[in-house]
């Protein structure tokens, strides 16, 4: 069987919803594809509220958003098609590509596509760290808060971004001990408000410490962490134990790309968006005419860049296909402006460095 | 040991599911329908999922999100069954696969 479509769009969470409901809102014959059971992407599972800006979701838990972006998508039902538990598995010449749902594949012909495929989680390398009850953070936010069980009794949490400083708090709500938090780094990485919440709790960040095992046979009994250097190299005799039955790591995230690979997306290095990126210029477009990018697949950032993004390439798809619109030009111009903001000030300013680097190589800045 | 099911929440409410009866290597265990294989399998307390082919290693429930392949089992005969994604379902029969498994030709 083969499906047509005007605008194709891969990954339902807050990048692909915002570019679909773009998309078909403008009044593009739009069709949308997730592997998972249920749309929303990653926001299904982070019960704190975002920072956002005062015009978009500030101060709102992100359930709330993809409850809100759920209901968006519904809006536009009549042009807009929704398939949950089917994955995009490679593009073809000629503006085609391979859907899998279930047992069933299909073939899908667009004239555009936007790809949302966001971010596979990071792994570090210790002694041991394949033992079961070694978890990325996503994977134990998705057992907490959606399947509502706890990964353990005690954690110890490496990585003190926001999101291993957010999902320690998360455990604790669950009921979970922290155990401490461990950064290689000097310095806290996320933000102090989130480092005080958990602080406060009586929770000990190691700066300037690593793990360098974990102990157990077929599961996690505790680790072995030690100080670091400047040059992050382990500290001889400053070795010590800490008891845990799991343990979490929140050590980044890589952007999802194979798919820009099969397309022939070119791609570019860029360590301050989390790895290899496909080029794109400001309107999400990348050197494969047919094929925009949004999300955490253009560049680690979070859930509200993400939806702005996600607007900007569904607007510049809609045009794609139907030529040039007003309405289009005005969702972009304030989506950019939004985001703009959103980057300013010295919290931004890596996201910032990466992204003009990319405009850059794109041939646009 | 304190279960690891979460019975109360400052933000989140669980509603409440009908329980099934399912089987870990022949022996029997309750889950809640329609959660993932994988999650039940964790809250009864079973962490091993399976064995790494070459060098034997225990693997258990890793990405959640059926990415990572760590959590691949043998569900009622078939093998490779992503059971971090795969609904339980009543009377399943859920077990460790050897290697990567084997599919009759």
């Amino acid at each position: 069987m083969s499906r047509n479509t005007e605008v194709f769009v891969i990954g339902g969470g807050p990048a692909g919803l915002s570019a679909a409901h773009v998309a078909a809102k403008l009044g593009a014959k739009t069709l949308l594809v997730d592997d998972s059971a249920r749309v929303g992407g990653q926001l299904i599972k982070q019960t704190h509220r975002f920072f956002g800006s005062s015009n978009r979701d500030a101060g709102i838990r992100g359930i709330t958003i993809a409850d809100k972006l759920q209901q968006d998508i519904k809006d536009v039902a009549a042009r807009l098609t929704v398939l949950e538990n089917t994955a995009a598995v490679g593009f073809y010449h000629n503006k085609e590509a391979g859907i899998l749902s279930q047992n069933a594949y299909e073939r899908v012909t667009y004239q555009a596509a936007i790809v949302c495929t966001g971010a596979t989680e990071n792994s570090l390398t210790f002694e041991n760290n394949d033992l079961p009850g070694i978890y990325g953070a996503g994977g134990v936010q998705t057992l907490m808060n959606v399947h509502g069980i706890r990964p353990g009794q005690k954690i110890l949490m490496v990585g003190s971004g926001n999101i291993g400083l957010i999902v320690s708090y998360q455990l604790i709500q669950a009921g979970v001990e922290v155990v401490g938090l461990v950064e290689g780094m000097p310095t806290i990485g996320g933000y102090l408000v989130h480092a005080s919440k958990i602080r406060r709790l009586g929770v000990p960040i190691h700066t300037s410490h690593t793990i360098l095992k974990a102990l157990g046979t077929d599961g996690v009994e505790g680790a072995v962490l030690c100080r670091v250097d400047e040059k992050f190299q382990p500290v001889p005799n400053t070795e010590f134990e800490i008891k845990c039955d799991c343990i979490c790591l929140a050590v980044g995230l890589t952007p999802l790309i194979d798919l820009f690979q099969q397309a022939q997306c070119r791609m570019v290095h860029v360590g301050e968006l989390g790895g290899l990126v496909p080029l794109h210029d400001s309107s999400m477009r990348t050197t494969n005419p047919d094929i925009f990018v949004a999300g955490d697949a253009s560049g680690i950032e979070e859930a509200t860049t993400a939806i702005l993004a996600g607007r900007i390439a569904g607007a510049r798809a809609y045009e794609a296909v139907h030529g040039k619109s007003a309405e289009a030009d005005a969702i972009v111009a304030e989506a950019r402006e939004e985001l703009r903001t959103l980057r300013s000030g010295s919290t931004g300013e890596r996201i910032r460095w990466g992204r003009e680097r990319v405009l850059k190589e794109a041939g646009e800045c | 040991m304190t279960s690891l099911r979460i019975e109360k929440h400052p933000v989140l409410s669980f509603p409440e599911r009908r329980t099934v009866k399912f089987y870990f290597e022949g022996k029997e265990y309750q889950g809640f329908e329609g959660e993932p294989i994988a999650a039940a399998l964790h809250a009864a307390g079973i962490k091993t999922l399976r064995h790494s082919p070459q060098k034997n290693r225990a693997r258990g429930f890793f990405c959640a999100i059926g990415r990572c392949s760590s959590c691949i089992m043998k569900v009622d005969g078939q093998i490779n069954t992503m059971t971090c994604i795969t609904p339980l379902k009543e009377g399943m029969q859920v077990k460790m696969q050897k290697g990567h498994g084997y599919i009759k030709p």
